[in-house]
């Protein structure tokens, strides 16, 4: 059974557990994501891979409770366990495939936003690994939603926080902190942007106007992730790809991130009311039809 | 019973009207009165035509004969021995196109109801708690074979390999063992705790070990299992892959579902139940593009969740791919259908949900290279079907998975994996059947291929 080994909070609705996988730790390479089931009637969630102990048969994960499953599933204790755990699924980091004298000669800039903060860290700590140097850039809205500081600290020589109340590090958002960065003469020709949808879609607005090749992560909506139901499809240079076998990387400047986010409202009505059964139990009835 | 030995005899099913409105299985079987009596029809031919019609070549007069005298037992011993998922079989086949297509009753009269009887037959035998059971004195063959993917080719040649006496592990992908059975053919049609479960616990009753959530090409390679876990041999039973689309304007908007999707959030993940915690979108009046098996389950699993559906199908009725029993069922159920009709277009509000398919009327033109005549669209003819929902049904490619991470592995330009005469595929010792071979096909092609394959994979291994 898949166990919970460690749970720790990062931030307000942010979590971080270890869970037994032995079958994902094995293989799993920086920017793949795995599914977890929380109980047997429970929706399939996506989730990136944060970290990996291949010997322990370990892996981290990092998420935001934002509907009731993520809700049920920070409940979930030390010691307890998920009913499924199934992964790695998508591709490896294309980074990954290049010969490492090959990536020593780039200069990467990696662009982290919320709870992608989680999947930037695992390509960090291989890059680091494999004695790469790169730059990163962190932001939130507020420091005390800014996560894994400490870790991140630990396998990236030139990290920037960015806050958009100026709480800690740069004052701004994200492209506020690279503009910033360029401006004061620091080029890059390479970057990777992991987060909020809407942050993934202005950075790459930036850095195509910089002449940056960027790549992102997509996490849509997902069913079964293995290329069988179709429901994580994005257009990506007007065709039609599979964020599940197709991804979730993708050239950063060929994304229609207005549907993808458009997309990503699909089930929220429903995602609602059962966030609101979960929390107020019996009480809510769904009759009154106030929440709908 | 009085009968006419023309016509079949009738079997029960659910009314439509209810029907239309729950999830319960349609046809309600055959009593044991009646299925005596269906099988006092058949012929018991010699040289019987019946069992050529059949994939997996079931002695179909030997248990016929058996149920004639009232023995189920025997009849299931008889259908055991060639098949491992009898009540599923009986459920979804096209016998019409298969062995009741070649019954001998069938040429001045009404062919014997072999599905039907099939199924009465798994049914009881499962409520008599008899399982099937390997051969007397089996020796075992000391020899590991990994089967990739627990759906119907997969579940075939993993029960026959255990009957030869082969140590036999499947690797599903899925948190739940069935394939297409659980994800795709709807409750209404195959039961899943009734049917298709006990189906599988009998496969795993003959010794077959089911790992779920283990996708092979990711979390092991083929070359993992070979090298690494010690199989012998191996067969790809992975299915079918990714939904195609139409790539018409407007595809990308909220309520535009693949059949895929669309069915195995209902199946799978039990979301026709208002109690399940995986959402899905209850339409109030949804178009259905296609006209195969997968587009009538996904038009009545749309029925039942409430919706005015209507099916668009670019060919005409003589065309409509799906099985006979299905399309009727369906108009039964108060299905529209809109034949020689194609989607142009897919039209959304301004925050992108679809408000109507925009669709043009169909001629039939002249055959094409295939026989058919293909359609062609009558200029001026656009229409806007009002809608929330676009769900599509155009059939699959192959999942690009186990391909691109196994070196050897040889597809055809369709992607479906190349096998020869014995399933085998361009990498020794490994084999391949069903719908990763062949595109998008019936659970019973299916079957026959897994099972030609556990035939293949024992050659193999007393050779090797």
């Amino acid at each position: 059974m898949f166990e919970i080994v460690s749970k720790t909070k990062l931030a307000d609705k942010v979590w971080r557990m270890d869970v037994v996988a032995p079958l994902v730790a094995g293989k799993a390479m920086p920017g793949q994501f795995l599914i977890i089931r929380v109980d047997k009637d429970g929706e399939r969630i996506p989730l990136t891979v944060c970290d990996f102990d291949r010997e322990k048969g370990i892996v981290t994960i990092v998420f935001q409770t934002v509907g009731a499953e993520t809700e049920r599933m920070s409940r979930v204790e030390v010691g307890e366990c998920f009913a499924d755990v199934v992964g790695p699924l998508g591709r490896p980091s294309d980074l990954c495939d290049l010969p490492i004298e090959e990536l020593k000669k780039k200069k990467i800039l990696f662009i982290a936003g919320g709870v992608g903060t989680a999947p930037v860290y695992n390509q960090l700590q291989w890059l680091h690994e494999n004695g790469v140097d790169v730059d990163c850039i962190q932001g939130a809205r507020t420091k005390d939603l800014l996560i894994l500081e400490d870790e991140m600290r630990a396998v990236t020589s030139n990290l920037y926080f960015a806050t958009d109340d100026g709480s800690y590090g740069i004052h701004g958002n994200v492209c506020v902190a690279l503009q910033q960065l360029w401006d004061e003469g620091k080029h890059y020709d390479h970057c990777v942007v992991i987060g909020p949808v809407i942050m993934m879609k202005f950075a790459c607005q930036l850095t195509k106007k910089l002449g940056i090749h960027t790549i992102i992560s997509m996490n849509t909506i997902m069913v079964d992730g293995t290329g069988m139901c179709g429901a994580c499809r994005l257009l990506v240079g007007g065709e039609v790809k599979f964020a599940c076998v197709d991804g979730p990387e993708f050239d950063g400047h060929e994304v229609d991130f207005d549907q993808a986010m458009q997309r990503s409202r699909l089930y929220k009505t429903q995602e609602g009311e059962l966030m609101l059964r979960l929390t107020e139990g019996d009480t809510h009835s769904g009759n009154c039809g106030v929440c709908s | 019973m009085e009968i006419d030995v023309l016509k079949k005899v009738p079997v029960a099913e659910q009314d439509p009207q209810i029907r239309a409105t729950n999830f319960d299985e349609v046809n309600l079987g055959y009593t044991k009165d009646e299925a005596v009596l269906e099988a006092s029809r058949c012929l018991t031919c010699k040289n019987a035509r019946c069992v050529e019609g059949c994939p997996v070549s079931i002695n179909i007069p030997g248990f016929i004969s058996k149920l004639k005298e009232g023995d189920v037992e025997g009849a299931y011993e008889v259908i055991s021995l060639s098949s491992s998922l009898p009540a599923v079989c009986g459920r979804v086949c096209p016998q019409e196109t298969q062995c009741e297509a070649k019954c001998v009753r069938g040429i001045k009269g009404e062919a014997v109801s072999i599905g039907r009887l099939e199924r009465f037959v798994a049914d009881t035998a499962k409520d008599m708690g008899i399982k099937p059971r390997l051969p007397e004195g089996l020796v075992k063959k000391g020899k590991k074979v990994a089967v990739i993917g627990a759906g119907p080719s997969g579940l075939t040649c993993a029960g026959d390999l255990a009957k030869l006496g082969y140590d036999v592990t499947i690797f599903e992908a899925l948190h739940k063992a069935g394939g297409v059975l659980v994800y795709g053919i709807p409750e209404f049609r195959l039961p899943k705790d009734k049917v298709v479960a006990k189906e599988i616990e009998n496969v795993k009753s003959l010794g077959v070990k089911i790992v779920t959530d283990a996708v092979i090409g990711r979390a092991l390679t083929i070359d993992d299992l070979f090298e690494k876990e010690g199989f012998s041999a191996v067969f790809i039973g992975s299915g079918a892959g990714l939904p195609r689309f139409m790539n018409i304007p407007g595809e990308q908007s909220l309520g535009v579902f693949s059949a895929n999707e669309y069915l195995t959030r209902s199946n799978l993940m039990g979301a026709f139940s208002p109690d399940s915690r995986t959402p899905i979108m209850r339409a109030k009046k949804a178009v259905i593009v296609g006209g195969g098996n997968v587009a009538m389950d996904a038009a009545r699993t749309a029925k039942r969740l409430g919706a005015e559906v209507h099916v668009v199908y670019r060919r005409s009725e003589a065309e409509l791919p799906a099985r006979a029993e299905e399309v009727h069922h369906a108009k039964e159920e108060g299905i529209i259908f809109d034949l020689l009709t194609n989607p142009v277009e897919i039209i959304a509000d301004e925050n992108g949900w679809v408000t109507g398919c925009k669709c043009i009327r169909m001629e039939l033109g002249e055959p094409d290279a295939s026989g058919r005549r293909s359609p062609v669209p009558v200029e001026g003819s656009e229409f806007i079907i009002e809608c929330d929902a676009v769900i599509m049904s155009l059939g699959t490619s192959p999942n690009p998975l186990i391909k691109t991470t196994t070196a050897g592995l040889e597809t055809n330009k369709r992607g479906g994996i190349i096998v020869n005469e014995s399933e085998m595929t361009t990498r020794d010792g490994v084999f391949a059947g069903g719908d990763a071979v062949t595109g998008a096909a019936t659970v019973i092609l299916a079957m026959g291929a897994g099972k030609s394959a556990a035939k293949g994979i024992d050659e193999y291994l007393s050779k090797n």
